[in-house]
């Protein structure tokens, strides 16, 4: 069979049924026991229906659900829509938030593909031409020049290239923003130092913030419902004090350590703010923190005020105010309650949107200071307050980077030295630390699961991790030996935990997943042995 | 052969176009708005242990309370091999490093040629000739001339024909490669084409070359060229010069914003820092985005909004 034909950058323009196909001949081969076709799962395709409802004309999925314009004049008055959000993401009363690294970003391009290599997802596909980081910035770049900047329609055509503007390159392009895990993997390798990660980011929220367009699962279930109920789970401030109370009990029957939360609690030292996800999702990892918290004997707090009981900002990936909306709240209920600090939980969004993309938002007294669990861990680990007994951990262990606390926060060592610490048998994924690889769920993905929108992220961007993990265990693969992956970011667990499931892979391979905490109280001297469930949840 | 001043004048034209263009660019963006922070680890300026693997302050118990240390020596550790060396191109992409390392390099040595010729320039106004007859100074720099210029020459121009072959027939890049793009290739191409044959058939010694520095730092403007050669180089290099800031190429300072103002900017917004004050400025400006969960209105300001309780 002859080579595909690459899709060039101005057939984004063109309308047809659909631009590009995953084909999963060319997914690039997983190890064993996943290295034959009856390993992979069968990729549900659209229905007919969504085709027809939603734009479904980029790839075999869909992300953001947007309604098919009825006709012409909606198609027209979307893209001028559009280039009115363009003028606005270039202004500086309008997003000052990013407009430096923005322009430095689309102007100094030498488009010399080096950041290709480094995109799991354009890798991981086979080289699908549409996911390389290069392919959306210059759908946008040429737009730029050529809607955009003074003499574009000769200058810019001839020095940037050229490109038609309707609706499907917008259709395309919103789609097509939300095949970027946004871990910034590729800016890193840049030896310019432009950033295709951030020109995604930029243009999610061109689309949310001038167009109102966003996925369902981040803005209206997420931010909003956050902002309005207190969590994007949907519990408000009762349900969760109930359901804490709930893991507390639980936690003080599975430890013999008796566990009590303390909620409001003014002048505190520590605010802990955890992904409220975990509440619902992982109890265990909030019970562990708690158990560890109080055996530490450190003065801390969780609040029951909306929106501080759940640290999740997803405005960090596609909308600015909602960014700002959030990050606000957290900080006004620290300086409610007159915490020292506010410790954020094993979630890695969380940690950059409060800790470094809010830093500049947060001024005067807003900016109480913001400390990663990973470092608070640490610290109790290596201070001897609670007694380890590393035996209890003596399994194959390995650990996933969160994008946001590595490779955005250089938050590295912490976690590792507590994991050398405390597990026998840990070992590295290749590569890790900050050249580490996301997890495939990043930027939203790991809640984002409408359509088939779970086939792509386990079968084209969560594909890497699922092949570091094999790698990690490839010598002990046998199901009775039971092996843990350690991610201390709810979203990574979220979308690791899906890699699992899709997979198989504690049936086959004998692999689970859980946090950080978990591991601690699992080899705890004072707790009782067995925190660690061996069944996938 | 054109009248000698317009030699001069185009060559005054380019430096001070080159040199407005440069500046305009630089304080455009570096009078943008304090951005939110995007840096991206391991940042150059870290020092300690935390270099080696690319750690930061934020992985240090209650940071806010310690002293940074930002390290200007480890910065010019990443960036001086990054700048001469191009070493992000030779790890990620080494294919291309083969033929953009000569080309970068080879550049540098022709600047540096530039560089030896005006110091041979100012010599000789200074009454030590400049000359392979010449002794002591004069004589080291006309060969140190000759030879960072036939090195540099060498390579910038096996580059460009390298970058150019890649850009023409590879298809990762062929698709994304446009008109512009080969223009600046060939362009620098004609340029260095005519520089050969400036050095092999008129100005092998660069005396001519040399001259007319000379008459262009005493503004002697009506001194001859001396060769037809030379004076096509002359108009080219001019226009080259001219050219550079406003493309992309312009990397050669975008640089420095790119690294120092983004990927390696992890200043923290502390009680005495002076962000405070441009974010307080900034969080005043109006907002006009149209979605309707901004509930923007043209008036409202970032610092309404973003306090502004969700509907």
């Amino acid at each position: 069979m002859g080579k595909k034909r690459p899709i060039k950058v101005e057939e984004i323009s063109k309308v047809s049924s659909q631009l590009s196909h995953v084909d999963s001949n060319e997914l690039v081969p997983l190890p064993p026991p996943y290295d034959g076709v009856e390993g992979t799962p069968e990729w549900k395709p659209l229905t007919d229906a969504a085709k027809e409802k939603y734009e479904a004309t980029l790839d075999d999925t869909i992300a953001v659900s947007i309604p098919r314009p009825k006709n012409k004049e909606e198609e027209d008055a979307l893209v001028r829509k559009f280039l009115s959000g363009l003028e606005k993401l270039f202004s500086k009363e309008n997003n000052w938030t990013f407009l430096q690294p923005l322009v430095l970003s689309m102007e100094n391009c030498a488009k010399c593909q080096t950041c290709s290599e480094a995109c799991h997802i354009y890798e991981m596909s086979g080289h699908n031409e549409i996911y390389r980081p290069l392919y959306r910035s210059e759908v946008l770049r040429r737009i730029y020049f050529k809607y955009f900047k003074k003499g574009g329609k000769f200058f810019g055509r001839w020095q940037h290239g050229d490109i038609d503007l309707n609706w499907a390159t917008v259709a395309r392009l919103i789609e097509l923003s939300y095949r970027c895990n946004l871990c910034r993997r590729c800016a890193q390798t840049c030896p310019i130092g432009a950033d295709n990660g951030l020109i995604a980011h930029e243009l999610r929220k061109l689309f949310s913030q001038e167009m109102g367009i966003a996925p369902t699962e981040l803005h209206e279930k997420g931010s909003v419902l956050q902002l309005k109920v207190g969590s994007s789970t949907g519990m408000n401030p009762e349900v969760v004090k109930d359901n804490i109370e709930f893991i507390d009990e639980d936690m003080t029957d599975m430890t013999g350590i008796k566990v009590e939360t303390p909620w409001d609690k003014e002048g505190a030292d520590i605010l802990l703010i955890h992904n409220a996800g975990e509440i619902m999702a992982w109890p265990e990892n909030p019970g562990a923190f708690a158990v560890i918290f109080e055996k530490a004997g450190i003065s801390w707090t969780m609040s029951s005020e909306v929106v501080a009981y759940d640290g999740i900002n997803y405005g960090l990936w596609y909308d600015d105010v909602m960014l700002a909306k959030v990050a606000i709240k957290h900080a006004e209920v620290a300086k409610k309650l007159g915490v020292k600090k506010i410790v954020l939980g094993e979630c890695g969004h969380a940690h950059k949107a409060l800790t470094v993309i809010a830093d500049r938002v947060l001024t005067g007294d807003l900016n109480i200071p913001r400390e990663s669990a990973m470092t608070t861990l640490e610290d109790i680990v290596s201070s001897g307050r609670i007694k380890f007994d590393p035996s209890r951990n003596d399994f194959p262990v390995t650990l996933h980077d969160p994008c946001n606390m590595v490779r955005l926060m250089g938050i590295v060592e912490p976690q590792r030295r507590i994991l050398r610490q405390i597990c026998p048998q840990f070992r590295e994924m290749t590569p890790n630390g900050v050249n580490n690889y996301c997890c495939g769920g990043g930027s939203g993905f790991a809640i984002m699961s409408g359509h088939n929108f779970e086939d792509w992220r386990a079968q084209v961007s969560g594909r890497k991790k699922m092949e570091q993990i094999l790698n990690a265990f490839k010598d002990e693969m046998d199901p009775s030996i039971h092996k843990y992956v350690c991610a201390p970011c709810s979203n990574c667990k979220g979308q690791i935990r899906d890699l699992i499931r899709y997979y198989d892979m504690f049936e086959k391979c004998g692999i689970i997943y859980g946090g950080l905490v978990e591991l601690m109280v699992n080899c705890m001297e004072d707790a009782e042995p067995g925190f660690i469930q061996w069944e996938m949840h | 052969m054109a009248a000698a001043p317009w030699f001069y004048l185009v060559m005054y034209t380019a430096v001070l176009t080159f040199t407005l263009v440069v500046v305009t660019r630089f304080l455009k963006i570096n009078t943008m708005p304090l951005h939110l922070r995007w840096e991206l680890y391991p940042v150059g300026h870290e020092s300690g242990e935390k270099t080696k693997y690319g750690g930061s302050y934020f992985e240090d118990l209650d940071w806010w309370t310690k002293s940074i240390h930002k390290s200007r020596a480890n910065e010019l550790k990443a960036m001086i091999p990054e700048m001469v060396f191009l070493v992000a191109l030779f790890e990620h992409n080494r294919k291309l490093w083969f033929r953009s390392f000569p080309f970068h390099f080879g550049l540098y040595m022709l600047i540096g040629t530039i560089g030896l010729v005006l110091f041979g320039a100012i010599l000789d106004l200074a009454g030590i000739p400049v000359g392979k007859s010449s002794s002591g100074l004069g004589v080291l720099i006309h060969y140190l001339t000759v030879g960072v210029a036939v090195v540099g020459l060498s390579l910038a121009s096996l580059g460009t024909l390298g970058l150019l072959h890649r850009r023409l027939f590879d298809p990762e890049l062929k698709d994304y490669t446009t008109k512009g793009d080969i223009f600046n290739l060939l362009f620098f191409l004609v340029v260095f084409a005519v520089a050969w044959l400036a050095f092999a058939l008129a100005d092998g010694d660069f005396s001519l070359t040399r001259a007319f520095v000379r008459n262009l730092i005493t503004f002697n403007v009506s001194a001859p060229i001396g060769s037809t050669l030379v004076g096509i180089q002359i108009l080219l290099v001019g226009l080259l010069i001219a050219y550079i800031p406003m493309t992309h190429m312009s990397h050669f300072f975008i640089k420095w914003f790119t690294y120092h103002k983004v990927r390696w900017d992890d200043e923290p917004n502390l009680a005495d820092s002076p962000i405070a004050g441009r974010i307080g400025e900034q969080l005043q400006y109006p907002v006009t985005w149209s979605a309707s969960h901004i509930k923007a209105d043209g008036r409202k300001t970032w610092a309404d909004i973003a306090t502004e309780e969700i509907e």
